[in-house]
């Protein structure tokens, strides 16, 4: 499985729309597009993960360095539209409590 | 070598004529071991096309002159595949060497990283860990307390291979550190996070689960630092329910603080801890939930610990066709009396 990445910029603002896998193979990738986005002071980073239907524990870390980051770099980072089993592996982390996030949008018009 | 080529040198003329003229399936397997015994002794291509033509213009010196320059073509084009064929060699040679270091850094975790399962009077334990790879990301560790208490640590670290492994002395010569005293698990995990986030690189984490058994007071008090819920298993009610516990995963926020919680253990209950190498298995494409796991932790029950945890993991190990994704650990407590 492979992961694809499109990225939409808009001013102080990038939304990292993700479709696929994210394990060992495809979090290189991933790291490589997201921690960039996280250097700019002000910046906000949207992650929608609605396409995303598994995730392991190598993705978590993507996601735990980028928050460093953000931390580092006065930056922002939300994670949108997660999947039911990626959503419980942040949970069971106790990663939900230091990430924004916002799985509510799944589903559509609620 | 060049003795080999020209003892070879005979045998091949003598074989190919013998083909050319009955076309049997005999020489065609004659010519397969000598070809074995080329590649064995490094012989390269070029070379082979060399005998071919040197039988050739003895068994045939009228030869049509614009076949023999065609041969001659054919040894050049040759060459380049012979090099490439001793770069693959030394490549070979060289992943050889590497693999033996790695064997070395493995057996060199099994000693720093050795527990062994204690005998404590009315507990049952089994416990498996596996490795998906040559060195194991899965950590666990038994410490009897002088109090008659056990402390048992069941841990996963994130970032997979010998990084992960070598996190793994770090985490257990810091619990090692611990004065002799039994601490509680909330100030274990607390204790470790710290440790782990000054140490490790920002996308590496540590999932933990720390338990501390009480058998004066038929007592679990644990703590979990992010870690895949375990299972204890009700045997009055026949029932299995998840282990809450909530907890950040080590090395990523330096002040974290851990909740204790405490659950009574009667005559017959189990404590099922593991690590995501369990509930992570994939039957194809599928995934296996956590009920499935339970259910084939259910069969076996009648069995003793250790002998239910080597089922469990023969069957996921059959599921997958005996290729483990990621590390597989898997603990069972039984309180026997």
């Amino acid at each position: 499985m492979n992961l694809v990445i499109d990225i939409v910029d808009e001013n102080r603002k990038s939304i990292v729309n993700l479709s696929g896998e994210i394990d060992a193979y495809t979090a290189p990738k991933l790291k490589e597009a997201i921690l960039p986005l996280t250097k700019h002071s002000g910046h906000l980073v949207e992650v929608n993960l609605e396409e995303v239907n598994y995730m392991d524990s190598t993705g978590l870390g993507i996601f735990i360095s980028a928050l460093k980051s953000t931390k580092e770099n006065d930056s922002q980072m939300k994670l949108a539209n997660l999947q039911d089993r990626v959503l419980r592996l942040f949970k069971i982390t106790g990663l939900d409590n230091i990430i924004e996030i916002n799985a509510a949008i799944r589903g559509g018009n609620e | 070598m060049a003795n080999l080529i020209n003892l070879d040198a005979a045998t091949y003329k003598d074989l190919m004529q013998h083909y050319i003229k009955t076309q049997d399936e005999k020489s065609l397997y004659q010519i397969e071991q000598v070809s074995k015994n080329f590649i064995k002794n490094n012989i390269l291509p070029e070379e082979i096309v060399n005998l071919h033509i040197q039988a050739l213009s003895e068994l045939y010196p009228n030869l049509l002159e614009d076949f023999q320059h065609s041969m001659d073509f054919l040894l050049e084009a040759m060459i380049s595949y012979g090099l490439a064929h001793q770069e693959y060699q030394k490549l070979r040679e060289e992943q050889y060497a590497l693999k033996s270091e790695i064997s070395v850094a493995a057996s060199m975790q099994d000693t720093l990283l050795g527990t062994t399962k204690p005998e404590i009077e009315g507990l049952d334990i089994g416990v498996l860990s596996v490795p998906a790879n040559q060195m194991n990301g899965d950590y666990h560790h038994f410490v009897k307390g002088k109090d008659g208490t056990l402390g048992i640590a069941i841990a996963d670290v994130i970032g997979k291979g010998i990084p992960a492994a070598l996190c793994m002395s770090m985490i257990k010569y810091s619990m090692d550190s611990y004065p002799e005293e039994s601490m509680s698990p909330r100030n274990i995990l607390k204790n470790l996070n710290r440790v782990v986030e000054k140490n490790v690189d920002p996308s590496m984490f540590i999932t933990m689960f720390y338990a501390q058994y009480i058998p004066s007071e038929s007592k679990l008090h644990y703590s979990s630092a992010g870690h895949e819920p375990g299972f204890y298993y009700n045997a009055e009610n026949n029932t299995f329910e998840e282990i809450k516990s909530r907890g950040l995963v080590l090395g990523v926020s330096p002040n974290t603080e851990y909740n204790q919680y405490e659950l009574k253990i009667n005559k017959d209950d189990m404590v099922i801890l593991l690590t995501d190498g369990v509930t992570e298995c994939r039957d194809g494409d599928r995934f296996i939930e956590s009920e499935e796991v339970l259910d084939v932790i259910k069969k076996y029950a009648d069995l003793p610990a250790q002998e239910m945890v080597n089922q469990v993991y023969k069957h996921f190990e059959r599921l997958q066709n005996f290729q483990l994704r990621d590390d597989f650990t898997l603990m069972i407590l039984r309180k026997r009396v």
